[in-house]
């Protein structure tokens, strides 16, 4: 039972960052959001782990939060450099809207 | 809503991917659920990031103009598909076919048979040896063909182009 309360406990969270990944604004809202789900999608899986009484679902969980990182390390990485070779003479308003 | 901003609408993708995991998880097929985490989450964003650094973040905005006929044609496929779903077995159902015929089959015979104790090894590595080399032979060809478009374009991208050029000491320290 308090497993149950927990999941839909993650599940309100999953959706409220699913609401800031959506309505933006700024691209650093959406790099958050994308953390925070996956953050959530870890403690799902474990939790969801216990309740059909597979513990062995933690190791997955895991290997989630590796790739969280990397991914979001990624992301990070494309728009500290990647914005900036767009274009930056040419289309000096857009580069700085997209940040 | 539309967002038209590249960068945005790659995270989104990874969220889906996450999400989609989930439910995999739900669904009692951890091993999916890895792949398409490792896959969708992970190796296409970082992909899709890659291409996007090349080009530009911005989606150039184009006419709409609504295609009735298009409509109709999706609207049709749609429901002949669903029309199809019809004759599936209901989830989990003990007397579908794949669980009447095929998995006591294999999991009676598969151990004397290929020797692996391991049966969807033995099906993928063995019963259908083929299938997977074919499998392997179609990877190979996507990842050559994503190595020749963005490997080489970054190079020339760097080397030749007028893009990014009083950032270039900056990029040429990334890895």
């Amino acid at each position: 039972m308090m497993f149950f309360a927990v999941a839909l406990a993650i599940l309100f969270t999953l959706g409220l960052a699913l609401a800031r990944a959506f309505i933006g604004p700024t691209i650093h809202d959406r790099i958050l959001a994308v953390n925070v789900v996956g953050t959530k999608a870890v403690l799902m899986i474990a939790v969801v782990g216990f309740i059909v009484g597979r513990p062995e679902f933690i190791d997955i969980a895991i290997v989630y939060a590796l790739l969280n990182y990397i991914g979001i390390i990624a992301v990070l990485r494309v728009f500290e450099s990647g914005s900036l070779a767009a274009e930056p003479v040419e289309e000096p308003e857009q580069a700085r809207r997209g940040r | 809503m539309r967002i038209r901003n590249l960068l945005a609408v790659t995270m989104l993708t990874g969220i889906y991917s996450l999400i989609v995991a989930v439910l995999f998880v739900l669904l009692d097929a951890p091993d999916v659920a890895l792949t398409e985490a490792a896959v969708g989450a992970g190796l296409m964003v970082i992909l899709m990031l890659g291409t996007i650094a090349l080009t530009t973040q911005e989606e150039r905005r184009q006419s709409m103009r609504h295609n009735l006929l298009a409509l109709v044609v999706v609207a049709i496929t749609g429901a002949a598909l669903i029309y199809a779903t019809l004759d599936m077995p209901l989830f989990g159902d003990p007397e579908a076919p794949a669980h009447v015929h095929l998995s006591p089959r294999f999991t009676q015979e598969s151990p004397d048979e290929i020797g692996i104790p391991n049966m969807v090894t033995s099906v993928l590595a063995s019963y259908r040896g083929i299938d997977t080399l074919g499998e392997a032979v179609v990877v190979f060809a996507a990842a050559v063909g994503v190595l020749l478009v963005l490997g080489t374009g970054a190079v020339r991208g760097r080397g030749h182009g007028n893009r990014g050029r009083a950032r270039r000491e900056d990029q040429d320290e990334a890895p």
